[in-house]
């Protein structure tokens, strides 16, 4: 089937299998690994991209789910070799050990920003309940969104 | 090089070099690597715990258009050996563990055909066109029943389902029989399974014309990977090249050469074609090492006054259906370390390892440590309740004093240093205990379920070198090389390989305190076995406090002949030159000054211009290998609140004080911490990898095996004392498995603490709802 969408702003048009899952259409044919697979249940959050400005887990639909959308994918988030505040802030915080699940808590706490600009503790952990991470703790990712929050809030 | 470096890189906060490409997606995991023309690598896998394979037909899947080939056990074993492990030691029944199974299925999950083919949905289409008639045959998945005279035979050929018995310690029976009061108990220390982020995976690809075979693995060992992939696939060791590019977590569980690893670089020099192999998650939770699995039945002798005259153990360690790499250190490390931070005269355990119809047991991390912490603290609880004692008082009385290290245990061990006493009094006072107590007491009168529970807890890290069976041998040493090249380029080069713990920025820090420079200017080399000549990995609490240490000694080398170069140049005794913020300078005139990127040049420049008897360049390798483990020690405090309704167990509050020896970048020592705790929580609560009686697991996917998640944890409340080791040069003790290794006493004191007054005296972990539900209806009743 031949697909037509936006992916980090750039158009792309492509012919693919009804199967293909927008994760691997990412990762295999317009080589965006930063989006990366850790289940196969859509319980880890590794997966995650905004469709059309939602936060959604790419290895939970087809690529010809997403004819016709934009896509944004950890790639897009900042301009290249530029971190955007909440790259920086997990940085910062130290809110990333291994890395493989970052970007998609990364693309999560984008879209909170995007719908809360002074979320709390409990509102950024209840956020993050589609993704999982095995190194962290969660403590310093919480830290890492609350502080991109405040900065964004401000302006700085 | 840049100027104005941080006053002191050692003991910075300092972010980690490591991150911007992590946090960007720029990162480069296995699964990120595509090569042209390769071939994916699909398994299929025994749905049965125990079952003997009639028959396999893979025509249709053979005939599937992009189907490269289609392997069976039988046909591997033409030309593949068994999978290695040291699990052969000297007296120990050691089953042949193959590639894929050979006529007979120990375990579900276990692999029976491999499929090549050009992409992976298509290698999937055709795993699932092969066909296998099995005959089911009795299962036995629970280690206790696999011991009985009648139990279904796993391995026929070895007559037996144990796989070795052994004596750890000393006489305890004598010192049983004279104790005032002796304490008996069963724990368990449930089966987990490590569940990395990134699943295992391998690319292989081989180069024809200089015969290379180039395997990037996501492995926390690359150098063990080289040997053991070159002894498996009898391919010489100097044409094979082991790449771990990022890893996404690891905990032990990534340090075991798999099968389909293995597989996936064997087919890749059959094919002359790339070969990918990357697992799932479900596939994760059958074939990668499962953790733990161990249950101790235990007495504990006391006397009157509280203190622990003798303990005894027999502990049943579960090994699943084969040895994996180092399945058997397990038990033999937790028998160990059986008296924790205590001062036991007497003690022993007697280890019974079987085989069951189970997936391999491995290292996760805390391996050993954890298990024995848990049992010595659940103990100590337990003791405490039935003495009539406070937790806190009767570990005051048992713990190893600060003026009795080195401290020789009667298992074996020996405490090289420490300061137990240190942790638990700052512990108590952040905590609060009398206070904590004196708010329980009036909550718990209010009706409200409220439990304390603490550890004061002893493990060991960073591992000297141990005998393994079968030429597998487990190195203690580590190396670095520390260089400058003619242009200024700072290089470590090192043989741990990091995946999470932040090792390219501590490397960094303890390179740059040395040269005096930025730690952002010194480049770390890590985990290619082309870049990096030998090393043995990360695990075990390991690579700072050894392969820091070797970094320490290497740049203290080069730096010593930086000065001799700078004083040369100078015109100077060495003992007038300075270094400061990568410039050296002559202390009585501080105008007189040679950078060290001019230093580096200089000695590259040729040997016309070098003080006598010194060799041009400038670099400096050092190998380091402790006399001894480390001693690792904490105290944990936490409470909790049990929901009498629901069973639902929440952490209130949860403090660690841990001993790190030396904070290179404490930032990054908290961080350890706190992942640590949260797995060591998971464990307590959540985790379980069951199986059914027929040998079924019962949780195989995220959906059924619960990891914990931001809502399931609370804040920690992490402080850190610094007591330096006495066995290596950086003084640094290890943290990396302080969490996992008292988290699960910590919670489960506290939940049986909190359910005390209803006379529940023991409950396995993990603590569900349901099962603490459970309890405090029974209790009811």
């Amino acid at each position: 089937m031949k697909i037509s969408l936006h992916v980090n702003s750039r158009p792309v048009e492509a012919e693919v299998e009804p199967r293909l899952l927008l994760v691997h259409f990412l990762r295999e044919r317009l080589r965006l690994t930063g989006t990366h697979i850790g289940c196969d249940t859509s319980q880890c959050g590794a997966c995650t991209v905004h469709l059309d400005g939602c936060a959604v887990k790419s290895c939970t639909l087809l690529a010809v789910q997403a004819d016709g959308c934009e896509v944004i994918t950890i790639e897009g988030l900042a301009p290249e070799g530029t971190l955007h505040p909440l790259q920086a802030a997990f940085q910062e915080h130290h809110a990333l050990q291994c890395g493989f699940c970052t970007p998609g808590i990364v693309m999560v706490a984008h879209g909170l920003l995007g719908r809360d600009s002074a979320p709390g503790e409990a509102e950024i952990r209840a956020a993050l309940e589609g993704n999982r991470c095995r190194c962290t703790g969660y403590q310093n990712i919480v830290d890492a969104i609350r502080c991109a929050c405040e900065r964004v809030r401000e302006g700085t | 090089m840049s100027a104005g470096p941080p006053a002191a890189p050692v003991g910075a906060r300092l972010p980690r070099l490591e991150d911007p490409r992590l946090v960007s997606g720029r990162g480069c995991f296995v699964d990120d690597l595509q090569l042209p023309g390769m071939l994916h690598l699909d398994i299929l896998r025994s749905p049965h715990a125990h079952a003997r394979i009639h028959a396999i037909d893979a025509a249709a899947a053979r005939a599937l258009p992009g189907v490269a080939a289609v392997y069976t056990g039988t046909g591997l074993a033409q030309f593949l050996r068994v999978l290695p492990s040291a699990g052969g030691m000297e007296g120990f029944n050691a089953p042949e563990h193959h590639a894929l199974a050979i006529e007979r299925v120990r375990f579900v999950g276990e692999g029976v055909a491999a499929v090549l083919a050009t992409d992976r949905y298509v290698a999937r289409d055709a795993r699932e066109l092969i066909r296998v008639s099995y005959e089911v045959l009795p299962a036995v998945a629970d280690p206790e029943a696999a011991l009985a005279p009648d139990a279904p035979l796993l391995h026929e050929a070895l007559g037996t389902n144990r796989a070795f018995e052994m004596r750890i310690g000393s006489d305890v029976r004598e010192a049983l029989e004279r104790a005032a009061h002796v304490v008996r108990g069963r724990f368990v220390n449930q089966r987990i399974v490590p569940n990395t982020m990134e699943t295992r995976g391998a690319v292989a690809h081989f180069e024809p014309w200089d015969e290379r075979l180039t395997v990037w693995l996501s492995t926390q060992a690359p150098h063990l990977m080289r040997r053991e992939f070159a002894r498996f696939l009898a391919f010489p060791e100097h044409r094979l090249r082991v790449i771990a590019p990022d890893v996404g977590g690891a905990f032990g569980a990534k340090n075991n050469p798999y099968a389909e690893e293995l597989l996936a670089a064997a087919l890749a020099l059959k094919h002359r074609a790339p070969v990918k192999w990357i697992e799932e998650r479900q596939e994760h939770m059958l074939v990668t090492s499962h953790a733990r699995a161990q249950t101790v039945e235990l007495h504990a002798g006391v006397r009157e006054d509280g203190t622990l005259l003798a303990l005894h153990y027999r502990l049943v360690a579960d090994m699943g259906a084969y040895y994996h790499a180092i399945t058997h250190i397990g038990p033999m490390m937790t028998a160990a370390l059986m008296t924790g931070a205590y001062r036991i005269p007497y003690a022993a355990t007697d280890i019974v390892s079987v085989f069951t119809n189970t997936t391999p047991t491995d290292p996760y991390r805390g391996f050993g440590r954890a298990e024995a912490a848990y049992f010595i603290e659940r103990t100590m609880d337990l003791i405490a309740r039935e003495l009539g004692l406070d937790a806190v008082e009767l570990r005051r009385r048992n713990l190893i004093r600060r003026d009795e290290f080195p401290f020789a245990t009667p298992t074996g061990h020996v405490h090289e240093s420490g300061d137990f006493q240190l942790c638990l009094e700052r512990a108590l006072e952040r905590f609060d205990y009398e206070g904590a107590r004196r708010e329980q007491a009036r909550l718990r009168a209010t009706g409200r379920c409220i439990g304390i529970g603490l550890t004061t807890h002893a493990w060991r890290a960073g591992f000297p070198s141990v005998p393994g069976g079968k030429g597998y041998v487990i190195s203690g040493w580590e190396k670095t090389s520390v260089s400058i090249d003619p242009g200024g380029t700072v290089r470590a080069v090192i043989g741990t390989s990091p995946h999470g713990q932040g090792i390219v920025t501590t490397t960094a820090q303890i390179v740059a305190g040395e040269l005096r420079i930025a730690p952002r200017d010194v480049r770390i080399i890590h985990g290619d076995t082309d870049a990096v000549t030998q090393g043995n990995g990360t695990m075990g609490s390991r690579s700072l406090v050894v392969g820091g240490s070797a970094t320490l000694l290497a740049a203290r080398q080069l730096r010593d002949k930086a000065v001799r170069l700078a004083a040369h140049l100078l015109r100077v005794p060495a003992e007038r030159v300075t270094l400061e913020a990568g410039v050296f300078s002559d202390c009585g005139d501080p105008a007189r000054r040679v950078t060290l990127a001019a230093v580096a040049a200089h000695a590259f420049a040729g040997p016309q211009d070098l003080p006598e008897g010194l060799e041009p360049g400038l670099e400096a390798t050092a190998f380091f290998e402790a006399p001894n483990f480390t001693s690792c020690f904490g105290t944990h405090a936490c409470v909790v609140e049990v929901e009498p309704q629901t069973g639902e167990v929440r952490i209130l509050r949860y403090v660690a004080v841990d001993d790190i020896g030396r904070a290179i970048n404490p930032m990054i020592v908290e961080g350890q911490l706190h992942g640590g705790l949260a797995q060591g929580i998971g464990q307590a609560l959540m985790e379980e990898a069951s199986y059914d009686a027929a040998g079924q697991p019962l949780a195989a996917s995220f959906l059924d095996y619960a990891t914990p998640r931001a809502t399931d944890l609370p804040r920690f409340e992490v402080e850190l004392t610094e007591t330096p080791s006495t066995v290596n040069p950086l003084g640094a003790r290890g943290i990396g498995e302080a969490g996992t290794v008292a988290a699960p006493p910590a919670v489960v004191n506290a939940v049986l603490d909190a359910l005390a007054p209803l006379g529940v005296r023991h409950l396995d972990m993990p603590l569900t709802p349901h099962k603490v539900w459970r309890a405090i209806r029974e209790a009811d009743a």
